[in-house]
């Protein structure tokens, strides 16, 4: 167990660094935000090679930053990210930034305006580098499927990671290893040093996956606590915008920044949203930890499974109540996750006919053929098959059969999750991913559907039920890769969530795997 | 550079096509349920050719009103609502559809639907859904319309009308229909074809105007009732200010369902007349549509479930192009909009924010009169007629008009009323004219009214002043009695030198009257007001010679 980024040493002066010790030492005058900018800059064409930004948006970056240094040198920040780079997934709308969901439907749109959480982050003086790479409209776990080409994770040019794996492959490019998705541009960008937060978006797992995959921390909130407007949506009533951080003090400074109730989105809850600090000294000791015993999910790899019961040992010994517990619907959550999914989709991406904004077919015979033609050009196989699939269902002879259904489903795995947490229990502890990541070879041998079943299975439960969940680093894998675990709390409980995410990152590193835990030593 | 939304759009606007294809009235059917309450029928007999039995069809006739609600802003966005203002100019992020909008639901247009299910007797839903309604077209950016399918805003009401009936249609019976549901949705836009360059330009000023949709049972038999609905619909939307209902600006549109039966048969196979502009068109449109049927039927043939087209210039109904089968739109709850809570006095909890909530009984005590009830009032209030209290609802204004005339005048409300329907509505008409274009206020009217009541004036002058008020030259009744010298003659020895002369002059006419045909005498009371420019007091000249020839 080890804090995923303060320990080891490091290659680069900034990667100690969290937001909450930046923020001092730019409000301290030890470093400029135009210095830390460009180090972001310099970071970012080194590894260029990750493919984690689409957009970067450099001219605009130093721009902020020196009117950042501005407010600073008057001792009047805007608020805790002022002068902090960050990192944005191109599926939120950028105001004049180019907006791609890494589709080519959507290539060269320029949305004429800012998404909640976007605007929320320049108004605190946040320095925006770029936009980051995704899956085709956040559709995959391995961020594998964009048309600017898949994201490779950081860890798989780590210097502990090579050592073991140069000697069978010998050809540096032959193989690499997937950064998790979909929002493994966001976390290759945190993993990699080139921003201190990303905001990722989460409908199945996409924040926690990656995160989990690089080795940082994912963190998606309870439903509602944060804006949707100008998320451009996958599952409007399951995605939740994603934080991406180095630890789980700055993911809980982001949610300060972003959270609340936004008159865009009569979604976001109505009660005002009290940012908090979570606590240095944590005590577990009064908590029930409940390890549902359905995340033994075939394929769990044993090296999780290690790190799981390992976690689950630490808790106990530290005095919390650990117990297993049973979700019983969690079996279904795939089918139930596949039919709602899809009938979203489907009618989510109806609007992108190519009149209004981005591609358009050459195909003008008629207007069936443009929209016909323009939808084919635009969209991947993935998008295509799932709005196939989604109107499959929503017509009138399936509806009740599929939709409805899937619906009533829906209820019983939430209600799982009502009984679970009304019996007593504070937190669930549960794997992130099922294994390490995998290599992109390995990873492509099955199609995007299966994949994201396979991938989604321990994460989905919680957008289902609209509970925050955070992935923590634990450890390094045998071949040298990052294992993470996964909290889910109860809806509007984030803090407590959060603290006691805080806490495990808090212990001394256990001896799992490789125990050198700390930043990909880049080579 | 910065591009705004209006730029982008702008930008999109033309593109080609070959076919078009108006799927965006498109409604769901409405329940096929037998009337019980309906007393009136037209019944059609028409001859079968092949056989010698005599057939009697009746009309089973279903409305579906679209009320453009009559709000500053649109349904689900800020932009402004207005008509005729330059085409893209009214266009939000939302309306164009731009990826990551979400609906913001408008709390006017919620309480301009509760308050129109109100004042049609509906059951107010205190929670309802909206969903989202699938299907692919130029002038619906989205893809789909949200609308109020599962769970409406409003049900179960009745539309009470006035039919005139009779030979003179000056009999009125009170009918009555059901109504099914009144559901909150988006107006889509508007697409321009141009067939000769094959283009189609969009305009999406009217995307996401807000629109109350009221789903009538088919509890209506023939045009003239179902026309006589929507006039009453129309003046109830206007009364409480919930829809300007200008069907020829689009701000009220009409489909019929239309299908015909042999009483009871089940319902027949319904035809949907969309495009009907006006209410008169309706009524001709459906009864153009049951005779045709009517005709399909006893030819053996039979009626098929399409969509026609109503043309005005035929008088005819006409199919509209084939939908290439059966449209299934796909509907799906809106996941961006909760669930729609209306209160009332009773379940308003303590801590909300009153401005922010829709309140039932609040907006019940807003409700301005209702047509029907104002006719009642008028009727006991003035003892005049019905129909006459059909007809001052029937204008905007005209109402209003005549309660300050009535209650301004010494004139017995009957005789305003006959004035105010026969020359002041006659004179609107003829010029084409409303109301609030009269050239004079009602208190001129009084004026006149006066000056006739007292005998200032003959009723004959009165109406010369009438035809000079109009004039618009802002002179009062009695400014131009003065100057047009239009007032009564009631001097006793100026009439007597009058009739005197003309006496005189009618040697021919004395002389019969001396013989004792006494008819004549109007003949001579004629010529005493020709002379006087028919100001003579009628009494006072008819005595006059009755005495000097007696």
């Amino acid at each position: 167990m080890g804090r995923p980024v303060t320990s080891g040493a490091g290659n680069h002066p900034n990667q100690l660094l969290l937001i909450l010790q930046i923020t001092r030492a730019l409000r301290e005058g030890q470093i400029s935000s135009t210095e830390l900018c460009q180090r972001c800059l310099s970071l970012i064409r080194e590894t260029k090679i990750f493919n984690a930004y689409i957009t970067v948006t450099e001219q605009l970056a130093v721009k902020q930053a020196a009117e950042a240094d501005k407010r600073l040198k008057r001792g009047k920040p805007l608020g805790p990210l002022d002068g902090i780079p960050v990192a944005v997934k191109d599926n939120f709308s950028t105001a004049n930034i180019e907006t791609t969901c890494a589709s080519k439907i959507l290539k060269g749109y320029i949305p004429p305006f800012n998404a909640t959480v976007v605007q929320k982050l320049l108004d605190q003086g946040a320095v925006l580098m770029g936009k980051t790479n995704l899956d085709e409209f956040a559709m995959g776990s391995g961020n594998t499927d964009s048309i600017f080409g898949p994201v490779r994770n950081p860890w798989g040019y780590s210097r502990q990671f090579r050592e073991k794996h140069l000697q069978s492959h010998d050809k540096e490019d032959s193989d690499w290893v997937i950064s998790g998705g979909s929002s493994g541009g966001s976390a290759a960008a945190v993993a990699s040093l080139t921003c201190f937060a990303a905001l990722g978006s989460d409908t199945g797992g996409s924040t926690r996956n990656p995160a989990a995959h690089c080795g940082i921390v994912g963190f998606k909130c309870s439903y509602g606590l944060i804006s949707r407007h100008g998320l451009i949506p996958l599952v409007n009533s399951m995605d939740v915008p994603g934080i991406l951080t180095r630890c789980v003090d700055d993911a809980s400074t982001v949610l300060g920044v972003l959270a609340g109730h936004d008159p865009k989105d009569s979604t976001t809850r109505q009660e005002p949203f009290e940012p908090f600090e979570l606590p240095d000294e944590i005590d577990i000791r009064n908590l029930s930890i409940g390890i549902p015993k359905e995340y033994h999910a075939p394929g769990l790899s044993s090296e999780i499974v290690e790190n799981w019961t390992k976690a689950a040992d630490l808790f106990e010994n530290a005095g919390a109540r650990v117990l297993e517990v049973s979700l019983p619907h969690t079996p279904y959550s795939i089918v139930c996750y596949h039919v709602l999914c899809t009938a979203e989709v489907a009618s989510n991406m109806a609007r992108f006919d190519g009149l209004e904004y981005g591609h358009r077919s050459k195909a003008e015979s008629s207007t069936e053929t443009l929209y016909a033609a323009t939808r084919h050009e635009g969209f991947n196989s993935v998008v295509r098959g799932r709005i196939l699939a989604g109107n499959y269902f929503l017509l009138k002879q399936n509806y009740e059969r599929y939709f409805v259904k899937a619906q009533q489903v829906r209820r019983l795995i939430a209600n799982d999750f009502v009984k679970v947490f009304g019996s007593g229990v504070d937190v669930l502890l549960t794997p992130t991913t099922l294994s390490d990541a995998l290599s992109y070879l390995d990873f492509i041998k099955e199609d995007n559907r299966t994949r994201c079943t396979q991938e989604d299975i321990v994460t989905q439960s919680a957008n289902i039920a609209g509970l925050p969940a955070v992935t923590v680093p634990t450890a390094l894998s045998q071949r040298g890769l990052p294992l993470s675990l996964q909290f889910i709390g109860r809806a509007l409980h984030d803090k407590q969530l959060l603290t006691v995410a805080k806490w495990f990152e808090q212990q001394p590193p256990t001896l799992v795997g490789n125990n050198e835990l700390s930043q990909p030593h880049l080579q | 550079g910065e591009r705004s939304c209006t730029d982008m759009i702008s930008q999109m606007a033309f593109f080609s096509v070959t076919k078009f294809y108006d799927y965006r009235l498109d409604i769901c059917y409405l329940s096929s349920v037998y009337c019980s309450n309906c007393i009136y029928r037209h019944h059609f007999t028409v001859k079968n050719c092949f056989s010698s039995s005599k057939s009697s069809w009746v009309g089973v006739v279903g409305l579906e009103v679209h009320a453009q609600i009559c709000s500053n802003s649109k349904l689900f966005s800020g932009s402004l609502v207005q008509f005729s203002a330059p085409p893209n100019s009214l266009v939000s992020f939302l309306d164009a559809s731009l990826p990551g909008t979400l609906p913001v639901l408008n709390k006017r247009c919620v309480e301009g639907a509760v308050m129109t299910g109100l004042a049609l007797n509906c059951t107010i839903n205190k929670r309802s859904l909206f969903d989202r309604k699938h299907y692919f077209y130029a002038d619906l950016p989205a893809g789909y319309q949200i609308t109020q399918q599962r769970c409406p805003v409003a049900v179960n009401g009745m539309l009470t009308y006035n039919l005139c009936t009779g030979k003179n249609r000056n009999q009125t019976t009170l009918k009555s229909v059901r109504i099914k549901q009144i559901q909150l949705e988006q107006d889509s836009g508007k697409s321009l074809h141009d067939d000769a360059r094959f283009q189609t330009l969009i305009d999406l000023n009217r995307a996401g105007v807000g629109l109350i949709e009221i789903v009538m049972e088919p509890d209506m038999t023939c045009g003239e009732e179902a026309a006589a609905a929507v006039r009453e619909l129309q003046l109830i939307l206007q009364q409480l200010g919930t829809c300007r209902g200008n069907m020829a600006e689009g701000q009220l549109r009409v489909d019929a369902n239309i299908s015909v039966h042999q009483p009871g048969e089940p319902y027949g196979v319904r035809a949907e007349v969309k495009n009907i502009n006006s209410a008169r068109f309706l009524a001709r449109a459906i009864d153009y549509e049951i005779q045709r049927q009517i005709e399909v039927l006893e030819n053996g043939e039979i009626i098929l479930n399409e969509t026609r087209a109503f043309d005005y210039k035929s008088g005819r109904t006409i199919p509209m192009r084939d939908k290439e089968g059966k449209q299934d739109y796909r509907f799906m709850p809106e996941p961006n909009l909760p669930p729609l809570i209306i209160y009332d006095n009773k379940t308003l909890p303590s801590n909300v924010n009153h401005q922010q909530v829709v309140n039932i009984d609040q907006i019940r005590e807003q409700m301005p009169e209702l047509p029907s009830v104002k006719r009642t009032r008028l009727v006991e209030k003035y003892n005049i007629l019905t129909e006459h209290s059909i007809t001052l609802m029937s204008e905007d204004g005209l109402m209003e008009f005549f309660e300050t005339v009535a209650e301004n005048t010494l004139a017995n409300p009957r005789k305003v009323i006959s004035w105010i329907i026969n020359e002041f509505l006659g004179f609107l008409k003829q010029n084409n004219l409303t109301v609030r274009q009269s050239p004079f206020k009602p208190l001129a009217l009084s004026e006149l009214l006066d000056l006739l009541e007292k005998g200032v004036v003959s009723s004959s002058a009165a109406k010369q002043v009438f035809t000079e008020m109009c004039k618009k030259e802002g002179k009062s009744a009695s400014q131009i009695v003065k100057e047009k010298e239009l007032g009564l003659l009631q001097d006793q020895a100026k009439l007597e030198q009058i009739c005197q002369s003309i006496i005189e002059n009618h040697p021919k006419e004395v002389s019969e009257i001396h013989k004792g045909n006494w008819k004549v005498l109007n003949k001579l009371i004629g010529q005493v007001q020709k002379a006087t420019h028919r100001r003579a007091a009628p009494n006072l000249v008819k005595a006059i010679l009755e005495k000097k020839l007696s």
